[in-house]
């Protein structure tokens, strides 16, 4: 037995393949993010709900080695703040800050002095944080950096929402071979050229309407 | 929330019906106010310190005895437990971030006689925020504070109705709930509803500039950029966000319903509107 909404996520398995491009994508975004802002070092931390943590994710810059995979208790420090909050925030001289969870930064081996962090939004749920480490010091902050930390904030956000999609897919296809059979007819119909691609489209619509879908 | 909608001035005060005004009542209802021919700072809030308005810091915590934030009225931290029984307990841990604290000293710095309490909503797990900021609202509603400080916001839908209704018993008990804009282009909750004031930031040094919103969601701008603030552990920060453009437009509303208490949340709205920066500040 499969539960409901299996078979689909098996479907999209097949069809989305791994996560790679969308881990792809999120170091691309860190990497636009701290280049743009002229800065240190940016990081995307997501929120594992099992386990009330954040998980360094992607990671661009100062600490770029060993923070990737690195967990902490999603209350503290200021990624858990924001991403309690939804708020976005920026801080100057971080040292002094009591929610930049001091062991935090000393098992990363990289204190910085200043900080912008904003929510990873989607719809109604926040599944992370978007850190940039280090803007120039000279720079005085403006409504203008928070605004575009927004906008990358977003994009991050689609991004993650797509890597997650992708992860839920693949879990719920391992170990169960059933349902690894729809994701490989999928990935293989996909693949298929444009000729054998049609034909194979209407082997499933037949397929689909003796087990009784109506719409096939 | 039936409990929490109680009106402080309503029929039983009035011994008139909500809804209906008879002929011979009209005098009942006679406003306490004597408005001036023009509506200026110096009348709005010109000598007031604050005293006697009670400002609610909904929000980390705060530290009591902060040398830019002084004494607290009360200080109690909101959670909810597993069987989603609401616990509101005395808080000995004062502020478990410092965000509280910044916000408190904004609102004492331009308000240095008015009563501050803290009600602390963060620090749980994160899984629970959303049900317990619902619950501090609650409670402070409860209190009948003067101004409440909210620089925060969910963006849970299914707490959005129970916050619109927190948000309307809050405006109707003449509690005003000041709330952080969103600066991003998400939907979230309660700064959207007009019976809040919602505050986003401008980029003015001047911790009195407040600016009129003709284009709402937003209604009002503050100050929330390099602002210095304390944090816990008596250190000062230099800080960026609307969470701290809010406080200042809280201590705004404070010194004004200090010097004005009897001035309904709709009127001190008038108020702010006519003595904004962009609309009659200057005079």
């Amino acid at each position: 037995m499969t539960e409901r909404g299996e078979l689909q996520a098996a479907v999209a398995a097949g069809v989305v393949g791994s996560e790679e491009p969308f881990r792809a994508l999120l170091s691309a975004i860190v990497e636009v993010a701290r280049s743009l802002f002229g800065a240190k070092a940016s990081s995307i931390l997501l929120l594992d709900e099992e386990t009330d943590e954040l998980v360094f994710e992607a990671v661009v810059g100062e600490g770029e080695e060993h923070l990737l995979g690195m967990r902490f208790p999603a209350g503290k420090g200021i990624a858990g703040w924001v991403l309690a909050t939804r708020t976005p925030l920026v801080i100057e001289d971080v040292r002094t800050d009591p929610r930049f969870a001091a062991d935090v930064a000393e098992d990363t081996g990289y204190v910085p002095s200043g900080l912008m962090a904003a929510p990873l939004l989607h719809g109604e749920r926040a599944l992370g944080v978007l850190e940039v480490l280090d803007r120039p010091e000279a720079s005085l902050f403006s409504l203008h950096e928070m605004e575009l930390l927004g906008l990358f904030a977003n994009q991050a956000a689609i991004a993650v929402d797509l890597l997650l999609k992708a992860r839920r897919a693949e879990r719920v296809l391992a170990g169960k071979d059933d349902l690894s059979v729809v994701a490989r007819l999928a990935a293989a119909v996909d693949a298929l050229e444009a000729e054998r691609r049609e034909a194979g489209l209407q082997l499933l619509r037949d397929l689909a309407a003796t087990l009784g879908d109506r719409r096939s | 929330m039936g409990d929490v909608a109680g009106h402080r001035w309503d029929a039983s005060q009035t011994a008139l019906p909500a809804w209906s005004l008879p002929k011979d009542a009209v005098d009942r209802i006679a406003l306490p106010a004597e408005w001036p021919e023009q509506v200026t700072r110096e009348w709005a809030f010109g000598g007031s310190t604050g005293r006697g308005a009670r400002v609610c810091i909904l929000d980390s915590g705060v530290e009591a005895g902060h040398p830019s934030v002084g004494e607290l009225e009360r200080s109690v931290v909101v959670t909810v437990g597993e069987a989603g029984e609401v616990v509101v307990a005395e808080d000995t841990e004062g502020d478990v971030s410092g965000h509280g604290t910044a916000c408190a000293g904004i609102v004492r710095a331009l308000a240095p006689e008015c009563s501050l309490a803290s009600v602390r909503v963060l620090g749980a797990n994160f899984a629970g925020s959303g049900a317990v900021l619902l619950a501090g609202l609650h409670y402070a509603v409860e209190q009948d504070f003067d101004v409440i400080n909210m620089s925060l916001s969910t963006t849970k839908k299914p707490f959005a109705a129970v916050l619109h209704e927190l948000a309307d018993s809050a405006y109707f008990r003449r509690s005003v709930l000041v709330a952080s804009a969103h600066n991003m282009p998400v939907e979230s909750y309660p700064w959207r509803f007009s019976s809040v004031i919602s505050v986003g930031s401008h980029e003015e040094p001047d911790p009195l500039a407040y600016f009129y919103n003709p284009t709402p969601p937003v209604e009002f701008f503050g100050r929330g950029v390099n602002v210095q603030v304390p944090w816990s552990g008596g250190r000062t920060l230099t800080v960026s966000g609307n969470s701290f453009a809010t406080p200042h437009l809280s201590a705004i509303c404070a010194l004004i319903l200090a010097k004005h208490p009897e001035l309904t949340p709709f009127q001190l709205k008038n108020v702010l509107y006519l003595t904004a920066t962009n609309v009659g500040g200057g005079r």
